[in-house]
């Protein structure tokens, strides 16, 4: 299926390459360049090119480029999922995906790939199994290895390929048994000139991290599931048991992962944290414009609003901007004409301001039309666990005698009521944190 | 180790080694020179006998590649390694030797025996490993040994290393195309494993290969059906969309009444929709298909369930999968479920976004509906890259309609103000199109277009002008001040598309611009040199047409322009101008065109239509790559068309034979258990996972009544539970193995969801319902027939007078002797009852209380008892009950009916049906009663009395009776509650349409001599493999159609007869069986139509 795979950086040259079958010539990219030229944004290549013997298929991801060269028939999203799934793993492996890193461990970056596809066809995307053959890098161990000349390469054989469930290895041990789920919402709104509500939804997800010894078998349960109205989970999540109960029953893969992702239903209203005051004009005369914009909270539920950020893609004529925050900072970066106001906590008796003057470019047509704010922000539940790294300094397997954890939920009200754990004899710590966040959110002007 | 590093410290590497070695050669210089050194120092370290040298040599050899320089120089020193005991050494020299073997093969041979040792390892990911590398080293040479070696792990004990025999087939079959014949052997082997593991491989391999062979999928259907939920996401995909081509060679179209039903109902009608929801899902959920009207196959069924649960996969494939195979292959009503899934992955990666919206496109253009809910989902932000937008743009614009065009209008208002201007111009043609679709908000669209005309943006007012020039082809009457607005533009636009738009309209509607028109031909002529080709063939264009319909003003003017025309440089105007001098200035030497010039010119042109790119797509498989370019990709498979008749979906049973060796169970036995005891969730058609039969029903347990009835309830359990799972497991093996032959087996899985739909004591509510009945009408009946028919079937091989005897002697006779006479065939005796559906049922009062298993017991007593007709003795479920109404829709309320085939006592000309309330929802619902009966001519209805409560939980029967006229048009109706009314139809399968008579073997004679040529219908057939006996015949025939049996001398022809229920006609039907499997069906009725119909359904029953 997948034929070759090229890893290009932002200009344009291909660092690394790796054929499954045989030997493409990297000058089939050229192509890919072409496209790549015409489109003003890298985010505006098609993902799907086709050339006279081949197709081209390209992920954008963290400045680079990751172009698979197919040749016949294969169903695109197959190959999109499969290179960010490549991605993911870098990331996962080097803790970021970025060409130094990748040039510096290509040889590591060679034997994934190997293992990965076979002729193609995926064979090993678990990070569990691919761990067991080929070992993270580490300080330590590149500093052993160099000294030894031992290697990475796991000297245990794949049984993580054989077992039923391929996302969790064998023999896990830890002395402190720990489970912590992160209850992610992002508020995804569009609000228009007015702040009347466009559009809003919430999307969730649950972040887990699960460090527990041997084969455990936890089964989640919500307060309110009726809530999800569309789910998708870690395929280690039994679908039948949510048909049939509404409860998230799994063996956990060890470390961290994503547990599930849901939708809330539309009926649910959703509260929208803050209101925006804005007014950006440009005059009709002289080379200028004006920018005021003010931020409040709206319905936060008496929680801080934190890590506020607005970000204003300026029209192009827009050549500096002179203001003034009465807090945080801003920049503008003028190649991508991106103005970001970087808040902080939102105070709600001092709301925060900017404002200022717009210049633009002589003689240049006054932009007819006014850029969108988008909004980033984060309210972090202070529930009784706080963060979660903290709650192994306590035993809440005793707080928490009948292994249930009940925290309040903040954005939508999803609750989990429940955590219990089978097949192991032992009392893990649990905890579990609600983060409110924005996600797409954008007020229109 | 970074690549950089080393490349860099290569000298440093070196220099440890021993620089004097290569150092010596002081002619070496320049680039050459030091790459040749560079090998040679990696030589040498791959040829010492330390493996951290060797390692780091192989290191640097492997970043070499990875950047795509050339390394094949040192193949020889690298392929020496091959048996290296390090394995990370041996990992990278097998990334080397894959990578130039083609280039090297000779020296690639010497790496062979290596892998070949280790084909034979104990340690199964030792053996799959050299498979592996051994398939992949592409040197035409080991094809043979390549061959011998997928054939062997191909039979291999460890599943994993069958997973990697799957994966060499497409290795081998690129490599030698030749092999394809030897290669589809181990293909057919390998589908046939019962791992998940080997699963997505083997099919994968199975699309690479021998994608036409689609006849190695039947046997193994089921099972992938089955399997699919626990392979892996990557498998899941190509599984999936391997069996959407193959459902569509195998089912029928379960859209293909659509048209059909849509006449019959309101169109217009919101209700509509739902109703042929209803109609829909009944239909699936009925499990025979004997019906003419479509009944999905329960194969067909089966894939829709066990793909559902997938559209909640956390990977984007797989969910897009789900989708298409449901857009492809579902009822029209079910394929909603998929959008909600769909949506979900627009908040994914920006390529995911793009995939699915191309694909949700293409599906918005046939099934609106689906999307319509989710309109705001697909609402544009700023922030979106153009070609996301221009993409929901399109979305948003095939979903628009009259009720919801003010809102999205309202949206494309704000998309006009963007900065990105192709997005706007995007935005314009969709607004031009939204007006083009939905004529009442045309002048409001065209009226903001206009607006749009004073735009700063240059592009937008082009953009503009020409949608505007479109909508107004539609009416150009009543915009004559639009036209006269957009004639003042010439002087500012500068786009020529945009120009040449003005001028074609004002030329095309100069009449309604009499005094402009000229002025703007003046102006034009003036910097006609200056002009784009494209404006002035247009100025041409005008030119003439305003000479035609006003050549005093504009006569000079147009001999102007085309003398420019004439000297211009390009020569399709000039070619243009010559043409048109001739057609409109008339002189001696024009022809006859010239008096049509203005009809020529000033025909009226029909107005444009403003079509979606993404019309017509979906002839491509959705998802796939052909879709996403609109062209057909190396590979493709074409999605074939729907057959016009289901193939013989028997090829897909399996016969459940030898016990599986041990090493095939794979998923843990805790997985396993935990979702056997997990009912299915989807329970409502949970009957159908197992093969077609049905109508034996319950019945089936007693054939197994030795055992003991508890033993066959878990071991029919198990039974039915492989055929849900398609593994099975060596206890279970066992147990079935004591009790059941395959044939048996099979059956099993229906028996067991029959008996869960409906509980113990429903049942005995139901048979002490018909005990009631029946005693009514048997009074009305002809005494004799009635009890005849009941019980003829067990008289099959006696004389007539036998029976005669046997009738007056009933009450006495010893009830064993029966089965002492025919002892040779007891078993099958036993079957032979238990098979034989329920007609009028009379039961015994003992039977309300007997469990099934006693009842089975006694079951041989009553034989030949006239009184207790043995048949009524198999509990309710020989009825098929079809769906009314389905909870979810009847919010809460759902009604089966069935056709009790008993006479309806108020009106013996009607059938009688008999319907099951549940009331599954919190509230009661109160005053059920039917409205509105729809009816052809000459039907009619008799309802069923009101039921004035229906609490939360419970259920409640009715009999109502249709008089369907002898025809299987539905009879439509509302249901209503004192809230809702629901919209309704129940359509007889024609073999309701008639009961049973008693005829004795002469007068059955005699009444077919009557009955010849026109009235008679004959078929040959050949039977299902599992219908080849006496008894497996007359229950199929009696299951499909109301019939009784007729005594017969001979064994091999079975007779039936029966009365249509309105008019009386006499039905008969004869089945003669021959050598093998063949045999002829003839029907005997006087009504052709019902004749042909009933040929047809019971040609189906015995066929499958």
């Amino acid at each position: 299926m997948i034929h070759s795979l090229f890893l290009i950086n932002h200009s344009g040259d291909i660092f690394l390459e790796k054929h499954w079958k045989s030997v493409v010539s990297h000058s089939v990219c050229d192509y890919f360049f072409e496209a790549k030229e015409k489109a003003v944004d890298p985010e505006d290549v098609p993902p799907v090119l086709q050339t006279p013997h081949h197709y081209l298929i390209t992920v954008h991801r963290d400045q680079l480029f990751f172009l698979s060269v197919v040749q016949t028939e294969v169903p695109p999203l197959f190959v999109i999922e499969f290179l960010h799934r490549v991605a993911d793993t870098f990331q996962d492996y080097f803790g970021e995906c970025s060409e130094s890193v990748i040039k510096d461990n290509v040889v590591t970056v060679y034997e994934l790939l190997e293992e990965m596809l076979d002729n193609g066809f995926p064979l090993a995307t678990e990070s569990n199994i691919l761990k067991e053959l080929i070992r993270p890098p580490t300080i330590l161990r590149s500093v052993v290895n160099t000294l030894t000349g031992s290697s990475n390469v796991g000297d245990t054989l794949p049984t993580g390929q054989l077992s039923t469930v391929p996302w969790r290895r064998a023999d896990v041990k830890y002395t402190n048994n720990e489970a912590y789920f992160d209850v992610i919402e992002e508020i995804d709104a569009i609000l228009d000139k007015s702040g009347t509500t466009v559009f809003a939804e919430i999307q969730g997800v649950i972040e887990a991290c699960v460090r527990l010894t041997g084969m455990p078998d936890l089964t989640m349960s919500f307060m309110n599931p009726r809530l999800l109205d569309d789910v998708s989970f870690h395929p280690c999540v039994r679908f039948k048991r949510w048909e049939s109960e509404r409860t998230l029953s799994f063996i956990p893969p060890d470390g961290h992962f994503t547990l599930m992702n849901y939708h809330v239903s539309s009926q649910n209203p959703v509260a929208i944290p803050v209101y925006v005051k804005q007014n950006i004009s440009f005059f009709e005369s002289g080379p200028c414009g004006r920018l005021d914009i003010t931020i409040g909270p709206k319905q936060t539920m008496g929680k801080t609003v934190e890590a506020l950020m607005v970000k204003i893609h300026m029209p192009k004529a827009v050549l500096s901007a002179n203001l003034t925050a009465t807090q945080g900072n801003y920049t503008y970066d003028l190649p991508n004409k991106l103005l970001i106001w970087d808040i902080g906590k939102l105070n709600p008796q001092k709301l925060p301001n900017l404002k200022g003057i717009l210049s633009l470019q002589a003689g240049a047509a006054k932009p007819e039309d006014n850029p969108s704010l988008n909004i980033d922000l984060r309210i972090q539940q202070v529930a009784i666990s706080g963060s979660p790294r903290f709650v192994s300094t306590y035993n809440w397997a005793t707080v928490f005698s009948h292994c249930s954890i009940c925290f309040s939920p903040l954005c939508t009200g999803l609750k989990v009521s429940r955590l219990e754990m089978f097949g192991e004899k032992y009392k893990p710590f649990k905890g579990v944190k609600y983060v409110t966040k924005a996600g797409k959110f954008q007020v229109r002007t | 180790m970074s690549a950089s590093s080393a490349f860099n410290d290569e000298k440093g590497g070196s220099s440890s080694v021993g620089e004097p070695e290569y150092g010596h050669d002081p002619a070496s210089g320049g680039i050459f020179s030091s790459d040749y050194k560079r090998h040679d120092d990696l030589k040498e370290m791959l040829d010492s006998n330390k493996d951290s040298l060797k390692l780091e040599a192989m290191k640097r050899i492997v970043a070499m590649i990875a950047r795509g320089k050339n390394a094949s120089d040192l193949f020889p020193a690298v392929v020496k390694n091959v048996a290296c005991k390090n394995i990370e050494v041996k990992k990278l020299v097998y990334v080397y030797l894959v990578r130039y073997a083609e280039e090297q093969q000779d020296l690639a041979l010497l790496s062979i025996s290596t892998f070949q040792r280790g084909l034979k390892d104990p340690n199964q990911l030792i053996r799959a490993s050299a498979l592996r590398v051994l398939s992949s080293i592409r040197v035409t040479i080991i094809v043979p040994i390549m061959m011998l070696a997928i054939k062997e792990a191909a039979s291999d004990m460890s599943p994993y290393v069958r997973k990697t025999a799957a994966h060499a087939i497409p290795k081998l079959y690129s490599l030698d195309p030749e092999q394809k014949d030897q290669l589809i052997e181990v293909i057919e082997k390998l589908l046939a494993d019962k791992t998940t593991l080997v699963a997505g491989s083997v099919v994968m391999a199975f699309e690479e290969v021998c994608p036409e062979r689609i006849d190695l999928i039947h046997k193994n259907y089921r099972k992938l059906c089955n399997l699919l939920i626990d392979v892996e996401e990557w498998g899941q995909v190509v599984i999936i969309n391997m069996l959407t081509r193959y459902a569509r060679t195998q089912f029928l179209n379960p859209n293909m009444n659509e048209s059909l039903l849509e006449e019959e109902n309101d169109k217009t009608f919101y209700g509509s929709d739902d109703d042929e929801e209803e109609e829909k899902e009944k239909k699936a959920e009925a499990p025979l298909p004997r019906r003419k009207p479509y009944v999905m196959d329960p194969d067909h069924r089966l894939l829709l369930r066990n793909t559902k649960p997938l559209l909640q996969s956390r990977n984007a494939a797989v969910v897009m999968a789900v989708a298409q195979l449901y857009f492809h292959l579902a009822p029209k009503v079910e394929v909603g479920v998929i959008a909600k899934g769909l949506v979900r992955l627009l908040r994914s990666h920006s390529e995911v976004q793009y995939v699915v919206l191309q694909n949700v496109a293409t599906m918005t253009i046939k099934r609106r509906g689906m999307f319509e809910p989710y309109l705001k989902s697909f609402y544009i932000r700023s922030t979106d890259p153009t070609q996301i937008k221009v993409l929901k743009l399109e979305v948003l614009t095939n979903l628009a309609n009259e009720t919801n065009i003010s809102t999205i209008l309202r949206e494309f208002q704000t998309y006009i103000k963007s900065m990105d201007k192709d997005f706007v111009a995007a935005t314009i043609q969709a607004i031009g199109r939204c007006a083009t679709n939905i004529g009442e908000v045309r002048d409001t669209c065209l009226n903001g277009l206009v607006q749009l005309l004073s735009n700063r943006d240059e592009l937008v007012v082009a953009e503009s002008v020409v949608v505007i020039k479109k909508l107004l082809q539609m009416q150009p009457e009543k915009h004559s001040d639009i036209i006269k607005h957009m004639a003042k533009l010439t002087d500012n636009i500068q786009v020529p598309m945009a120009r040449a738009s003005i001028l074609w309209l004002i030329g095309e509607y100069c009449e309604h611009v009499p005094k402009i028109a000229p002025d703007v031909l003046r102006k034009m002529a003036k910097s006609f040199t200056n002009e784009e080709d494209i404006v002035k063939l247009q100025i041409i264009n005008l030119a003439a047409k305003l000479y035609l319909t006003n050549s005093k003003q504009t006569k000079l003017l147009t001999q102007y322009v085309l003398n420019l025309a004439k000297y211009d440089q390009n020569y399709d105007i000039r070619d243009r101008a010559r043409f048109i001098r001739q057609l409109i200035v008339p002189t001696e030497k024009s022809g006859a065109l010239s008096k049509y010039a203005k009809k020529l010119f000033l025909a009226l042109k029909p107005a444009p239509v403003l079509e979606s790119p993404f019309k017509d797509r979906d002839h491509f498989q959705l998802g796939s790559l052909s879709h996403l370019l609109n062209a057909k990709a190396g590979g493709y498979q074409e999605l074939p068309d729907w057959p016009e008749a289901a193939p013989d979906p028997s090829v897909r049973n399996v016969e459940v034979k030898d016990s599986v060796p041990e090493w095939t169970k794979c998923s843990s036995r805790e997985k396993r258990k935990e979702k056997k005891v997990e009912k299915p969730f989807y329970s409502d058609s949970e009957g159908e996972s197992g093969p077609t039969e049905s109508a034996d029903s319950e019945s089936d347990s007693a054939s197994g009544s030795e055992i003991g009835s508890g033993v066959v309830g878990s071991g029919s359990r198990t039974a039915s539970e492989e055929s849900e799972e398609g593994s099975e497991s060596e206890e279970e093996e066992e147990k079935d193995k004591k009790m059941m032959t395959a044939k048996k087996e099979l059956k099993k899985p229906v028996q067991e969801s029959e008996s869960e739909q409906s509980s113990e004591e429903e049942e005995e509510r139901k048979r002490e319902r018909k005990k009631s009945k029946p005693r009514k009408s048997e009074s009305d009946d002809d005494d004799d027939s009635e009890s005849e028919s009941s019980r003829s079937e067990s008289e099959d091989s006696e004389s007539e007078a036998e029976v005669k005897k046997k009738k007056k002697a009933a009450a006495s006779r010893p009830p064993a002797k029966p089965l002492k006479k025919e002892s040779k065939k007891e078993m099958s005796l036993l079957d032979f009852d238990d098979f034989e559906p329920a007609p009028p049922p009379h039961v015994t009062p003992l039977n309300s209380f007997l469990s099934s298993s006693l009842v089975t017991d006694l079951e041989g007593l009553s034989l030949s008892d006239a009184a207790l007709s043995p048949a009524t003795l198999s509990p309710s479920g020989a009825m098929k009950s079809y769906e009314l109404l389905h909870r979810i829709r009847g919010e809460g309320l759902s009604v089966e009916y069935c056709f009790s085939r008993q006479p309806f006592s108020p009106d013996a000309n009607m059938v009688a049906v008999q319907m099951q309330f549940t009331n599954s929802g919190a509230a009661d619902t109160k005053s059920l009663h039917m409205e509105d009966v729809k009816l052809q001519s000459g039907m009619r209805v008799k309802e069923f009395p009101e039921i004035e409560l229906l609490p939360a939980g419970e259920t409640a029967t009715a009999v109502m009776g249709i008089d369907f006229c002898d025809s299987t048009q539905a009879a439509n109706f509302q249901l209503c509650t004192h809230t809702k009314k629901f919209f309704v139809s129940i359509q007889p399968p024609v073999g309701e349409l008639m009961r049973p008579v008693f005829l004795t073997e002469n007068e059955f004679k005699k009444e077919q001599g009557q009955l010849m040529g026109m009235n008679e219908l004959s078929e040959k057939l050949t039977l299902d493999a599992e219908c080849r006996n006496e008894h497996a015949i007359v229950q199929r025939v009696t299951a499909a159609a109301n019939l009784s049996r007729v005594p017969c001398g001979s064994d091999k022809e079975c007779r039936f007869a029966g009365r249509t229920v309105t008019s009386g006609s006499l039905v008969l039907a004869t089945v003669v069986t021959k050598e093998a499997a063949s045999a002829q069906l003839t029907v005997n009725c006087e009504k052709m139509v019902i004749g042909t119909m009933l040929v047809k359904d019971v040609l189906l029953a015995l066929t499958q």
